[in-house]
This record gives structure tokens, C-alpha cells and sequence, in this order.
């Protein structure tokens, strides 16, 4: 067998060969960058609009500001989706595994430079939602700053959030394979089902990834409930966190289970 | 180079590959033989480890598939249908494959002109014609140089010309040592192709054999596949009907 490996350099393939090949693979495609550009501009303008629209200052402007931002996840979890599905729909998932064999390396790679680049295309729509929601209130209200309490949190925080819905996404195109079926499923898991569940039952209303990253992650100061007996009391934006995490991690681990036992 | 060992997949009921066992040379083109649904393509997934196999394996140059260290530089493969993003460039494409296996970019442009592509690199492969497909994938599997070759059906959707291009390289390829696997149902392209021929009929091997071996006993390699692979074949046309002649009527006059 000497014949064959005197032809082949030392080394091996790895996770930085396979990430590199992934990388190539997301930006080569016209419809990723399409897709990142809407995202951020719609969150953009929604923060604006909400920004023009604010009449005094009695809300959390910043979560004002990043109001745009939930809208703007749902093209970051489908773009999750696709990112593994169409592997599948156009056969190029036969080409991918006869370069890199290893599944759970090849989700990895996927996950690392996916969810790399949701995180820096979340953070710039989250930064500059905040500042142009900010700069377009008038009627005398001051602009939220960075400075103040639990700002840089909530905008940083809501800039991870892409990362994180982007991964649960991905998790889920691995588990369900076909794009119209695992988009339906992330929009289905990711949206839907908290507004029907949130109608019923509160106390799981709260874990719920839309309701984590509303009044979560993207408020200075989760709302307290002292007041009213029907109202929802928020994780605390860390644990939050934590729990959305948790779900991508779950969706990833089980779509890698499934990925190195199924046949491609 | 290739060792298939008691290969056997099976898809619920059906018994796609049933104990399977036969060796692929280096330097010789080896023509893989077998009737429409005969268990080719799925012999070929389960070399590459796409499938999982119930039972056997298969090993090239003495390791799993997956346990090889640059899987595109030891194992060409191309198979049956389409493999590629219809909205990504061919160039960009190949460049991804390539960057996974640590081999070098300018190879890229190189298998590009080797499989006359290299007008049509930056479109997107989604508008190429399925022989353009094919070319494609073809520039996939010699992208890593490597000694094996695996090739399902390569010759599907070639212009003649095409046709003759492919078996002049398949044939050079083998002459330089190296391993080459193609499956064809295509008789006469094999004649003129291979040196070695796997015949199979559902799933099992039928005959590892020479096609002059093969071609000996009959008046054609085509007279000898299908006297071969009659009994085993799965689908198969109906006889014509024997359409009664209309009586004539009975005339009274």
C-alpha cells in the first residue's frame, strides 16, 4: 500500500481545512450576501421608524432601538437552515463528504464559520440599530449611551443572538434535511409556537427563544412584575443567554448524531 | 487498490448489495457491469462511505475511506447525478474542494482547461448542460491527482466527441498505474474502455472476468452480458403482446 501513500503529502485533512472550504462555500454564494444585507438593513430601519415614532421617554429606548432585531433573526435561522439543507437538495452534500468524510468535523467547520459570521453580522446590526434608532429620536429625549446601565450589555447581547438562532437553525437543516420542511420547522419552533404557547401558559412562555431575546437579551432592565398578576417575569439577560445557547447546542449535538448515523 | 469484501446494504426489504467481493487493480480501467437498479451505484456509495454497509467493507489501498488523511488526493470519485451548488461558479466550486484537502489553487484552473471548462469557470454551474455537469464533476475528481478513480456513469450526457475524450483519458490515466473503477450499462463504450470487467446482477457478482474472457464464448460482448445477467435482471420489458388477428367476418351473401 506503499504506492499510495508515497503519493500523498504528510499531514492530514482537518477542521481548518474543512472550515476553509466551508468559508469558500458561504461567500461564493450571491444569496448569502443578499440575504445579510436585508438582514441588517431591515433591522436598521426598523429601529429608525420606532426611533422617529418615540414620543417620550418613559420606555427602554434601547430595546426601542433594537426592535428590529427579532424580525431580522428569522433570515438568520433560515439562512442556518439552507446553509445545511442545500447540501442535500442539490447533491453537493456528496461531493462535500468525498472530501471530508468526517461528519462531526464537517458540522463543525459549518458551525464555526456560520455561526462566526452571524456573530459579526448580528453585532453590526445590533450597533448600528442602537445608534440610529438613538439619532433619530426627537421631541427633546436624549439618546440612550453606551455608558449607561445594562446598554453595552443589551446591544451586545442582541448582536450574539444571530449567532446563537443562526446555530439552532443549522442544528435543525441537519436533523430535518429538506429545506422546506426544516424552514418551516425553524420558523414553525422559532416564532410560532411561542405566540400560541405564550397565549397559554407563561411561566413557559419565558423560555422561549423570541421571548428570551425581546425581553431578554435586547432590554437594559429585564421588566419587573411586581404589578400586575397575569405578566411574565423575564430570565435575567445572562441566563438567557444560557438557555438559548442550550437549544443550539442541542439542535447541533442531535444533527450531528443523526448526520454520522445517517446515510447521505 | 480497491478491495470489496462481502459488501451487503440493504434498504428495508430490498437486498440492494448481497455479499459482494471482488479487487480493483491499479494500472488497468475496470468496467463495472449490471442491469438497470443491479446495485452499482449503491456498491459505489458504500465504497465512499456515503451509505453505511449491513455487513463487509470496503478498503482502498488497505484503509476505510474515511480513515484516509486527503481523501481527494488518494480517491477520485464522480457520481451519478449532479454535485454541485447550482448557484456557485464552477471555479469557486472546485476551489472550496480544493482548499478542504490543502491543494494548491492554481490545480483548480488547471483541471478547469484539462476538462475544457476553462471558458465556463466563473458561471454558475446551475446553467451548465448536463454534459458540462459531468466535465464538472470530472474536474472534481482529478482535482487532487489522485491514484484511485471511482466514476459512475461517466460518459452520461457526452457529445461523441465527449465520449472519445473521456475514454483516451481514462485509458492514459490507467496507463500511468492508476486505479480506474467506472460503471457503465453501456456494453460497447465498456468494450472499447476496459481491460478488467465486475459484472453484477441484484447485488451479487455475476463474473470477475477479462472482457476478452467474457467476449470469447459469445458472437459479442452484448450477447454475453445479457446471457450473463438474464436470470439476475430486475426490470425488464414485457414481451410485445401478441396482438390476435381480427377474425374475419363471417360473410353471408
Amino acid at each position: 500500500m506503499t504506492a499510495l501513500d508515497a503519493r500523498v503529502p504528510a499531514g492530514r485533512y482537518g477542521f481548518a481545512t474543512v472550515a476553509r472550504m466551508e468559508w469558500i462555500k458561504l461567500r461564493s454564494l450571491r444569496s448569502t450576501w443578499w440575504t445579510l444585507v436585508i438582514t441588517v438593513a431591515g433591522a436598521i430601519a426598523i429601529g429608525v421608524t420606532v426611533g422617529i415614532n418615540t414620543r417620550n421617554a418613559n420606555g427602554d429606548l434601547t430595546n426601542n432601538a433594537l426592535a428590529g432585531i427579532i424580525p431580522a433573526l428569522l433570515l438568520t435561522s433560515v439562512l442556518g437552515v439552507l446553509t445545511m439543507t442545500s447540501e442535500y437538495s442539490s447533491g453537493l452534500i456528496r461531493s462535500t463528504l468525498a472530501a471530508a468524510p468526517s461528519r462531526p468535523r464537517l458540522l463543525a467547520a459549518k458551525a464555526a464559520v456560520f455561526g462566526g459570521m452571524a456573530l459579526v453580522v448580528g453585532e453590526a446590526a445590533s450597533f448600528v440599530s442602537f445608534f440610529a434608532g438613538g439619532a433619530t429620536l426627537s421631541h427633546g429625549i436624549a439618546a440612550p449611551t453606551l455608558g449607561e446601565p445594562g446598554v453595552l450589555r443589551a446591544v451586545v447581547l442582541s448582536g450574539t443572538s444571530f449567532c446563537l438562532v443562526g446555530l439552532i437553525g443549522l442544528g435543525l437543516g441537519a436533523i430535518v434535511r429538506h429545506s422546506a420542511a426544516a424552514g418551516a420547522v425553524v420558523v414553525g419552533a422559532v416564532y410560532v409556537a411561542p405566540a400560541m404557547i405564550g397565549g397559554f401558559s407563561h411561566s413557559v412562555a419565558r423560555y422561549l427563544p423570541i421571548f428570551i431575546v425581546g425581553n431578554s437579551l435586547s432590554t437594559t432592565k429585564p421588566q419587573s412584575c411586581a404589578a400586575s398578576a397575569g405578566c411574565v417575569q423575564p430570565l435575567s439577560a445572562w441566563a438567557g443567554l444560557g438557555v438559548i445557547a442550550l437549544y443550539a447546542a442541542v439542535a447541533l449535538g442531535v444533527g450531528c448524531w443523526l448526520f454520522a448515523r445517517r446515510d447521505a | 487498490m480497491i478491495e470489496v469484501r462481502d459488501l451487503t446494504k440493504r434498504y428495508g426489504p430490498t437486498l440492494a448489495v448481497d455479499a459482494l467481493s471482488f479487487d480493483v487493480r491499479a494500472g488497468a480501467v475496470t468496467g463495472f457491469l449490471g442491469a438497470n437498479g443491479s446495485g452499482k451505484s449503491t456498491t459505489m456509495r458504500l465504497i465512499l462511505g456515503l451509505d453505511a454497509p449491513d455487513a463487509g467493507q470496503a478498503r482502498i489501498g488497505g484503509h476505510r475511506f474515511r480513515d484516509l488523511r486527503w481523501p481527494l488526493r488518494e480517491v477520485g470519485s464522480l457520481l451519478e447525478a449532479r454535485a454541485f451548488h447550482p448557484g456557485r461558479s464552477a471555479r469557486d466550486h472546485l476551489a472550496a474542494l480544493a482548499a478542504s484537502n490543502g491543494i494548491p489553487r492554481r490545480r483548480v484552473d488547471e483541471v478547469l482547461g484539462l476538462v475544457g471548462l476553462a471558458g465556463a469557470a466563473r458561471r454558475r454551474a446551475g446553467k451548465f448542460s448536463l454534459g458540462m455537469g459531468q466535465r464538472l464533476g470530472l474536474a472534481a475528481a482529478l482535482l487532487g491527482d489522485p491514484p484511485v478513480l471511482l466514476l459512475d456513469e461517466p460518459v452520461n450526457g457526452l457529445d461523441p466527441a465527449g465520449i472519445r475524450w473521456i475514454r483516451d483519458l481514462l485509458t492514459s490515466l490507467a496507463a500511468q498505474g492508476r486505479a480506474v473503477f467506472v460503471s457503465s450499462h453501456l456494453i460497447s463504450e465498456m468494450a472499447l474502455l476496459a481491460e478488467h470487467l465486475v459484472v453484477i446482477g441484484q447485488g451479487r457478482l455475476l463474473a470477475d472476468t477479462t472482457v476478452a474472457q467474457m467476449s470469447a464464448g459469445a458472437s459479442s460482448l452484448e450477447e454475453a452480458f445479457l446471457t450473463l445477467t438474464e436470470p439476475a435482471a430486475e426490470y425488464r420489458a414485457a414481451r410485445p403482446p401478441v396482438t390476435p388477428p381480427i377474425p374475419a367476418k363471417e360473410g353471408r351473401s
